[in-house]
This record gives structure tokens, C-alpha cells and sequence, in this order.
């Protein structure tokens, strides 16, 4: 490996690098925190130059991104239930949807009330994280699988509750006039995206942190050790189903966390934007990016929300005035669910391991693939003896 | 997967278990019959007429429930039947049904040429009774062949690769695969509901004066055949018994000799097979279909099989009628917007307090 670097850089190239991987090494929680800042100074750079500039405005850039970073904490969130505890969560959104109808209690004209934003961020974490506990409890001391359905159920469900309970969330139309955050010394209003974009990237670094710390912890290694054989894990003296528990309302919380800032962004909240569409939308950020691997979910989330909400609306527009025979009638967005369909089978199929994989859940994966070789070996074996 | 022929001497006393089943099957019916008149009488008791009007119209809603049950039973038992065999929630066996109804649509109004002598291309129903039954059969056999080839090669495809892997792997592509069949129905047929050519004309059979619908005796009689056919096949045939085999150990169901992908592929088959019988029910009595059918759908039928004990073929066929009995109920005491939230609740009850289904252990070999 050395000696492949020396190649390209020289001597003193090497020992700089081998140096900053030695301060990235040992002090891992502060290179996130630097990466995200100069990701955080990065992006609306690269929004002015093309070809980024020439689909919108630096403006409206911002804005997505403020919007990414939510599926980005989301992403980060479900990445516990599924990536680390190898879990499987379907009603994901649910947890969201509590997340923001908290906000919308605590702080709009309808409920009267207007609690502080930070202190409202850990509430609708926390209110989450109590659902997350009630629907976990009874589940999670059954077989994994059935979390997954009643996770779909829920997920099913909790729009269907703030739909039809009209007489306590006004039903479709939704909560709305929620205030803006309150931070000091910051005006967060809608013409101008550069607060919630600081905000976003703050938030993001802090459960990015959070989130890496837990992975490198006791509890993390429960996690992962759960993933990978329970009953081996059961039999090692950890309590499964609180140490499950804990993962699921971990990414309750999460959810609940990026509900409150989506719900103070839009300050508007209404059952259509929790729909299971949402759901299955993170899954497959959390597929694609690579389950299990922080960094790799955080940009599977950011590139698929950019591609989805930027790429192919723009497309849309792009071939329509160019007036492009077959490809202006088609519309790209609809296609959206069938490319995370094909995306999350193909994926499972040939590389189960994400885009960015981290390297213990890639010797997970392959580990049946290395059965299957052992397996045929041992059938070859019959047939020369036969 | 598990006969309910039981060999024990006590047993053999008994009545048949079809015809024990039939006994029950009709007192549950009756005392639903009675609940609904009394749930309805007393939700309104004050309307003109209330009692008189409460016993007509649960008799319409007996007849109601009975073919959605026959729906979420027959799809129900795909559920089930795949959990049964390779430990697998099959998230995509709601879309299999909603294509299945899809298929039966295509069928009957823009059957291909070949088939022009039937005279298909249909908008409404048909009077001669034996074209009427050629097409009824014909429009199920199309539509369970169909079904059951696509849910073979769903198989094949997307879950026979990763029969090895972690077990969150075929979960996930199971959701892959929902999510691609409803959006490919989405962008064939549109959004909208698609009307669908009844074609049993609308005979009504005066009945505890309500007037019961021709096509749902129908519906109700082909779906206890086909579900009295699978109980026969997968207790008495030698593949049934190769997916019981399997259902119970695979690696020694495979040391006796058993097929295993066959085995499996023929389970699929089957599960995508009644699908698409329940597809075409669904086509013919509500008249409609969409694209998005599948997931309520779907969501319901599991319910019903972990009611009846996930792997248990007469326990998903009863969870199925009770899950539509129960969101019948709700349409009677016209909360008819709660009936999915109250399903939901249904099955984190039934997993809390009976995770192995009301029948898991009564009739049930598998823990």
C-alpha cells in the first residue's frame, strides 16, 4: 500500500498523508466534524460553477440541499435499524411524520403554544423514540421478520390517524403557520436558504457523530453481532431484544430529530407527506449508499435525493424544449419507484454491500457466496468418489 | 403447511375435519349475522324501522364479507404458504394479486385474435349461460396461469439467489419487486381505477330479505373449491407432501430426495395461481381495479395468515374470512375510514398475545 502511494506522490507526499491519517485514525469524531464542514463550504461553491449552475439558481440549490440533508439524517437514522442492527424497518416515515406533528404542536398558532426550536429538536426525538419503543416492544421478541410487516403497518397507519383524527390535526389540509426556528442571532425566513442550510449541516454532523460514536461502542458491537448471528450473540450474554430495542428506537429518534427541522422548514405540515412512498425511498438510499457504512448512506441519501428532486424534474424540462422525439414524452419522475424497485433487487442481487460498502458488512454478505463455493466443492467431491 | 388429517385414535371418532370445519364455518357465519344486526340496531336505534332495516342490511353485508374474505383468503394463503417453506414475507404477493386482476382485464377485453371466436372484447355482462361459463373459466385459467408463471420467475430471479444470504437480503428485494410491479402497472394503465366488465349479469336471490348478488355465490363457491383443491394437493399428493417435507426441514427433506427449487418454484406457482383467482374476483364483483390495489390488499391477507398461524393453510383461509368480517364490521358501524388502522391493531394484537395465530397451536405442526 505504501509503496503504491510513494509512486504517486513522492516521499514527502506519503509521510503527509500518513500523517493525516493518523490524526483522522485517532481523532475520528473531529475529522467528521471537519468533513462536514468542508463539505458545508463546498456545496454552494460547486453550485454556482456549471455544469451545476446551468439547471438552477445557487438559491434554489441551497434549498435542495437544505432538503437533502433531511433524507440525509433520515438515511443516517434508518442506517441503525437496518444497516447496523440488521433490521428490517418499512414504516420508517411513521417516526417523520411523529417527528414534524410534534413540531406542529410545539410550535404553531394552532396548539398555541410556541416552545423553543432546540429544545423541541430533542421532544420530537424523544416522542419518536417512545412510539419507536411501544410498536418495537411487542415485536422485537419475535423473529425479524415480523418487525417488518408491522413496521409497514405502522407506517400504513400513522398517516391514516393524522388523516382522519380532523378534530386534532385538521385532517388533510394539515397543521400549518408552524414558526420557523428560534436560534439566536439567526433569521431563518423563506426567501433567504442560507440559515437552514448551516442549520442542516450542523444537525447532520451532530448525529453523524452521535451515530459513529454508538457504532465504535459496546452497543455497537452488540448490533453488529446481533446482525450477524443472534443466537451466537444470545448465547455471548447479550440481551437481544433490549439491545434491538434500542437500535429501533435509536432510529425512531432519529426520524423524529429530522421531523422537527423538516416540519420547521416547510412550517407546514399535512398526512401526504409521510405517504410509505417515503419509506421505501429511504431504504433505498440506505441500500444503494451501503448499509452499515456512515458515510456511505450519508452520500447514497444526498446523490439519489439531488438525482431524484433536480435530475429528473430537469430532464423532464431539458428534453421537452429541445422537443427530443421518444424522450419528451416520457415523464422521468414517474419512473421514480420502478428505478428504486429495480435498484433495491439489483442491488441485493449483485453488490448487497452498497456503493460505498463498509468492510465488515461486505464479508457478511460474501460469507454465502464463500458457503456456495464450499458447497459445490463438497458435490464434487461426491461425484469423483461416485 | 401441515395436513389436518390427524391420525390419533381420538381423532378417528370425530367427524371428517371438512365437515367439522363446514359446521363451525356456519355458526361463525350466523353469529356474525347476529352481531352485525345488533352492532347496527344499536349504533342508530332511534331510525324508523331501525330493526327491520338492520336485519336487511346485514344480510347484505354477510354476503359482503364473505367474498372479500374469500379475496384476502385466497391471497392469504400465498402468504402463508411461502413463509411456510422458505421463511420468507413475500412483500410483493399483494401486487401479484393486483396484476392477476389486471391480467384477467386484458383478457376480457382485448383478448388476442386467436381467441376472437369467444367473442371477447367485452363491455358488459353475458346472458347465455354457457358462454358465460366458458368465459368465467377461461378468464380464471388465464389469469392463475399468468400469476403463477410471473410469481415462478419472481422467484427465480429475485429471491432462488439469495436463498443463502442474511436473512434482511430477500426482504428487501421482495420490496424491490413490489415496488416494480405496481409502478410498471402504474405507467401501463394510468392512475385511475380501471372499470372492469362484470360478466355475470345482475341476477339478485332474495335472502333474509336482501338481495344477494349471482356473482357472489359464485365467487364464494370457486373459492372454497380451490381452496378444498389445495388442501387435497398438499395432503395427498406426493409434491404436497415434498412441500410439507421441505416446509419442515430442508436440508432432510432434501437427503429423502426432494426437489428443492422444484418444490419451492411449485409452492410459488400455486401462491401466484390462487392470486390471480382472487385478482379476477376482485375484477368481477367490485367491477374496478388499480393499480395500488395490492399493497392494502396485501397488508390485510398477511394479517389474516399470521391470525391463522403463519404456515398454517386452514388458518390463513379463516384469517382471511375474519380479517374481512371484521372490516365489514366496521363499514356497518360506518367507521368504514378506521377499518386499515383497526386490521393493524389486529395484528400487533395477535403478535403480542398469540404470536403463533389463534390456530398455530391447535392445528399447527410448526412452532
Amino acid at each position: 500500500m505504501s509503496g503504491r502511494l510513494a509512486n504517486i506522490g513522492g516521499p514527502g507526499f506519503t509521510s503527509f498523508r500518513s500523517r493525516v491519517r493518523d490524526i483522522a485514525e485517532t481523532h475520528r469524531s473531529l475529522t467528521i466534524i471537519v468533513a462536514m464542514a468542508i463539505v458545508g463550504l463546498l456545496l454552494p461553491i460547486l453550485a454556482t460553477v456549471p455544469p451545476f449552475s446551468i439547471f438552477q439558481p445557487q438559491d434554489v440549490w441551497l434549498n435542495g440541499f437544505s432538503n437533502a440533508g433531511v433524507f440525509v439524517l433520515l438515511a443516517l437514522g434508518l442506517n441503525i435499524v437496518v444497516g447496523l442492527a440488521g433490521l428490517l424497518d418499512l414504516g420508517y416515515a411513521a417516526f417523520f411524520a411523529i417527528g414534524a406533528y410534534a413540531y406542529a404542536y410545539g410550535a404553531s398558532p394552532f396548539s398555541g403554544i410556541h416552545a423553543p426550536f432546540i429544545a423541541m429538536l430533542l421532544i420530537g426525538a424523544l416522542v419518536a423514540a417512545t412510539f419507536g419503543v411501544l410498536l418495537g416492544a411487542p415485536t422485537l421478541r419475535l423473529r425479524g421478520d415480523y418487525l417488518a410487516i408491522v413496521t409497514l403497518g405502522f407506517g400504513e397507519i400513522v398517516p391514516i390517524v393524522f388523516l382522519n383524527a380532523e378534530k386534532y390535526t385538521e385532517g388533510t389540509n394539515g397543521i400549518g403557520g408552524i414558526y420557523p426556528p428560534d436560534i439566536p442571532f439567526v433569521e431563518f425566513g423563506i426567501l433567504n436558504p442560507w440559515p437552514f442550510y448551516g442549520l442542516v449541516i450542523v444537525l447532520v454532523a451532530i448525529v453523524m457523530v452521535f451515530i459513529y460514536r454508538l457504532q465504535e461502542s459496546r452497543i455497537g458491537r452488540a448490533w453488529m453481532a446481533i446482525r450477524e448471528d443472534e443466537l451466537a450473540a444470545a448465547s455471548n450474554g447479550l440481551n437481544t431484544v433490549t439491545t434491538k430495542l434500542l437500535a429501533f428506537a435509536l432510529g425512531a429518534s432519529t426520524a423524529g430529530f429530522a421531523g422537527v427541522f423538516n416540519a420547521a422548514k416547510l412550517t407546514l405540515v399535512s398526512p401526504d407527506q409521510f405517504l410509505s412512498t417515503v419509506s421505501f425511498s429511504i431504504l433505498a438510499m440506505v441500500v444503494l449508499g451501503g448499509m452499515g457504512n456512515i458515510w456511505g448512506v450519508a452520500l447514497g441519501a444526498f446523490v439519489i435525493y439531488t438525482i431524484q428532486i433536480v435530475l429528473l424534474k430537469q430532464l423532464n424540462a431539458f428534453f421537452g424544449e429541445l422537443h427530443v422525439p421518444i424522450l419528451q414524452d416520457i415523464n422521468f419522475v414517474q419512473y421514480q419507484f420502478l428505478l428504486y424497485g429495480l435498484a433495491l433487487v439489483l442491488m441485493m442481487l449483485f453488490r448487497p454491500e452498497g456503493l460505498f460498502p463498509s468492510q465488515r458488512r461486505k464479508r457478511e454478505l460474501h460469507a454465502a457466496d464463500a458457503g456456495e463455493a464450499e458447497a459445490s466443492a463438497v458435490a464434487a467431491l461426491d461425484e469423483s468418489i461416485t | 403447511m401441515t395436513s389436518p388429517r390427524s391420525s390419533t385414535p381420538v381423532a378417528q371418532r370425530r367427524l371428517p375435519f371438512g365437515v367439522r370445519l363446514a359446521i363451525w364455518g356456519v355458526v361463525g357465519i350466523l353469529l356474525y349475522y347476529v352481531f352485525l344486526v345488533a352492532a347496527q340496531y344499536f349504533t342508530n336505534p332511534d331510525a324508523p324501522d331501525a330493526f327491520n332495516n338492520s336485519i336487511k342490511t346485514s344480510a347484505q353485508q354477510v354476503s359482503n364479507a364473505l367474498v372479500l374474505g374469500a379475496i384476502y383468503a385466497l391471497v392469504a394463503l400465498g402468504y402463508t404458504m411461502v413463509y411456510g417453506i422458505i421463511e420468507l414475507i413475500n412483500f410483493a404477493h399483494g401486487d401479484v394479486f393486483m396484476v392477476g386482476a389486471f391480467v384477467s382485464l386484458f383478457f376480457l377485453t382485448n383478448a388476442p385474435a386467436p381467441l376472437d371466436f369467444l367473442g371477447l372484447h367485452l363491455t358488459g355482462s353475458i346472458a347465455e349461460p354457457i358462454v358465460l361459463i366458458i368465459v368465467l373459466i377461461a378468464a380464471f385459467l388465464v389469469a392463475m396461469a399468468f400469476m403463477g408463471l410471473v410469481n415462478v420467475t419472481i422467484e427465480r430471479f429475485a429471491y432462488r439467489p439469495l436463498r443463502h444470504a442474511p436473512r434482511v437480503a430477500p426482504l428487501i428485494t421482495a420490496i424491490g419487486v413490489s415496488l416494480i410491479l405496481q409502478n410498471i402497472m402504474q405507467i401501463i394503465v394510468g392512475t385511475g381505477d380501471r372499470k372492469v366488465p362484470e360478466l355475470v349479469p345482475n341476477i339478485k336471490i332474495g335472502f333474509l330479505g336482501a338481495d344477494i348478488r349471482l356473482i357472489s355465490i359464485v365467487i364464494f363457491l370457486v373459492a372454497i373449491a380451490l381452496m378444498t383443491g389445495l388442501q387435497f394437493f398438499v395432503s395427498r399428493t406426493r409434491l404436497g407432501r415434498a412441500m410439507r417435507a421441505t416446509a419442515q426441514d430442508q436440508q432432510a427433506a432434501q437427503l429423502m430426495g426432494v426437489d428443492l427449487n422444484l418444490t419451492i418454484a411449485m409452492t410459488f406457482l400455486i401462491g401466484g395461481a390462487l392470486a390471480g383467482a382472487a385478482g379476477v374476483f376482485q375484477g368481477q364483483y367490485f367491477g374496478f381495479v388499480r393499480f395500488d390495489l395490492g399493497f392494502n390488499a396485501g397488508l390485510k391477507a398477511f394479517t389474516a395468515a399470521v391470525l391463522g398461524g403463519i404456515g398454517n393453510l386452514t388458518g390463513a383461509a379463516i384469517g382471511g374470512f375474519a380479517i374481512a368480517f371484521i372490516e365489514v364490521f366496521t363499514q356497518a358501524v360506518g367507521q368504514a375510514r378506521w377499518s386499515q388502522a383497526i386490521v393493524f391493531v389486529v395484528l400487533i394484537v395477535v403478535l403480542v398475545f398469540r404470536p403463533a395465530g389463534i390456530f398455530g397451536q391447535q392445528i399447527g405442526e410448526r412452532a
